[in-house]
């Protein structure tokens, strides 16, 4: 029974430690997530949120603790192409000479042969990915001459081309127009339908509320953890920004 | 009549060189050099390395210097060093506190010192100034296959992991989240490096090999916003930047490093004025409303 309930997570994060040439970025950090749950990651900048991406994805290896997603070890998890990482604007170069096509079909790469020349079921699982994301007049458009939003859906596209059971989305929100956040917010709720789980990080009190079945605290470890209508609350919001209450933050309204 | 003088000025300019069998072989030697690091640059270009390919190509000197006293290949020794460097750079940037910009700079200056130092003690036939500024008028026959066969190696290589190197030097931690092994790539592409600057040096020296690696990448990068197109500009530019630099080298009487990599860098500041997107005077604009 104990063995079930294990595999039952998609994400399970046990006493995780990331440190950086012995600086510490994260410590004794714990997440378990289920297959159709949404769950905000919220903190300070610099309070480890990207560190918890990068460990996810086995981008840095943890100094100490345990990941296992669906129940195997992370390895196994990115053979199997289970993790998508849908990364923040600052996070990659919007001037490399690639298209938007090009860009989702990386998505496909760990499923192809070596010389990652696509199959028929590749093209068409981007043809699909762009579709979504309403980018089709743009596939060729090389990703320097889009919008930020644009830019934003093109890597969500690359995620669905990956068909992965987890995505990880470091600030989907930030500095996108109004049109690519109704089409996140869409793409969200169809997300929980396919029993996708999702990870996202934030700085918008309001879209924690909006989407997120669960919210994590962060400041450096776990500060709070639980279903949003009970961690979010005043309190949790100002230890995990060190003090600072949230009225000072995100104005009176949060 | 003036036009007819100006005709066959051109024609001796343009064949007369090519009645030497040296100027035959440097054209062509220097060309496939030119095009097997025009390849590599646009990589590097993109990956933010040229400060990684100068201290790879200043650092395989010692590695020259021993290869030559001890008959060896001087490729095998320059890869040694070069590969060394590399691999020295990432231990102390990783057991220090010191900036990686910095230990890159420390590390490789240490290499080129002891390459000098080696030279001046060890007596033989080195000649400093060849391993410095190159020598592609006096390429031997035992060098010319060395080059051809790294250039073909380097070229297959980057050819076969072409697809993931542009997902390496673009998002690594993408090409990591699907199960890619990115330090087999990163290890890959410094070979690369390594390798391209050892028949690179042949051309232009090991002062200059940098130029080669990155002059091309950055030129085609001001061109075009696809990197197949990239690939093809920087090694159209580089094999053009050869071919005219040993021309001008051979009329004017000039050095040939210095005169290949001087052209590159007049193509470079061609393309930085006049490119018709991301040039200063983005032509484009003045034809178009685009």
């Amino acid at each position: 029974m104990d063995e079930l309930n294990y595999k039952s997570y998609r994400i399970e994060a046990e006493n995780i430690c990331v440190d950086y040439h012995g600086k510490v970025a994260l410590y004794d950090a714990n997440l378990r997530l289920k297959a159709g749950q949404i769950c905000g990651l919220v903190g300070m900048n610099g309070a480890g949120k990207t560190t918890f991406f990068n460990a996810l994805t086995g981008f840095v290896n943890i100094s100490k603790g345990k990941i296992r997603i669906n129940g195997e070890s992370l390895r196994i998890a990115q053979q199997d192409q289970s993790i998508a990482y849908v990364p923040q604007s600052e996070g990659i170069d919007s001037q490399f000479p690639v298209s938007v096509w090009d860009v989702v079909m990386m998505g496909r790469y760990g499923s192809m042969n070596i010389l990652r020349s696509p199959r028929e079921s590749d093209i068409q699982a981007v043809k699909d990915a762009i579709e979504r994301v309403d980018l089709m007049e743009f596939s060729s458009t090389p990703i320097g001459n889009l919008s930020g939003g644009q830019r934003k859906r093109t890597f969500l596209a690359r995620a669905i081309a990956q068909r992965a059971s987890i995505l990880l989305l470091d600030e989907p929100f930030a500095g996108v127009d109004i049109r690519t956040e109704k089409l996140i917010s869409e793409l969200f709720i169809q997300f929980k339908n396919e029993g996708k789980t999702i990870l996202l990080s934030t700085h918008d009190m309001i879209h924690v509320r909006e989407f997120c079945d669960l919210v994590l605290l962060i400041n450096k470890t776990v500060v709070a953890y639980g279903e949003t209508s009970e961690v979010f609350t005043p309190e949790n919001i100002t230890s995990t920004f060190g003090g600072m209450s949230p009225d000072v933050l995100f104005g009176p309204e949060s | 009549m003036d036009l007819c003088f100006l005709s066959t000025n051109i024609t001796s300019f343009v064949a007369d060189p090519l009645s030497h069998e040296f100027m035959r072989k440097a054209l062509l030697m220097s060309s496939l050099v030119a095009a097997v690091c025009g390849f590599l640059s646009s990589y590097l270009t993109l990956k933010g390395w040229a400060l990684m390919g100068d201290a790879v190509s200043h650092s395989v000197m010692p590695g020259v210097v021993v290869a030559y006293a001890l008959g060896l290949p001087f490729s095998l020794g320059a890869f040694i060093f070069g590969v060394g460097s590399v691999a020295l750079i990432g231990f102390v940037k990783q057991k220090s506190r010191v900036k990686e910009d910095t230990v890159i700079g420390l590390v490789f200056t240490g290499f080129f010192a002891l390459g000098i130092v080696l030279v001046s003690k060890i007596k033989s036939n080195i000649d400093l100034h060849s391993i410095l500024f190159g020598s592609p008028l006096g390429i031997s026959l035992s060098d010319v296959k060395q080059t051809v066969f790294i250039s073909l190696l380097v070229v297959i290589l980057l050819s076969v992991f072409r697809k993931d190197l542009i997902l390496y030097c673009f998002d690594p931690r993408h090409a990591k989240t699907v199960g890619i092994n990115v330090l087999f790539l990163h290890y890959l592409l410094l070979t690369c490096l390594s390798l391209a600057a050892v028949v690179g040096l042949q051309s232009v020296g090991i002062v200059l090999v940098v130029a080669m690696l990155i002059t091309p990448g950055a030129t085609a990068y001001l061109l075009t916003d696809k990197f197949d197109n990239m690939t093809i500009i920087s090694v159209i530019s580089a094999i053009i930047s050869s071919v005219f630099g040993i021309y001008f080298s051979f009329w004017f009487d000039l050095e040939t490093g210095g005169s290949i990599v001087l052209v590159q860098t007049f193509i470079f500041l061609f393309a930085f004025l006049f490119a018709p997107r991301y040039g200063i005077f983005k032509f484009k604009k003045l034809f178009s409303s685009y």
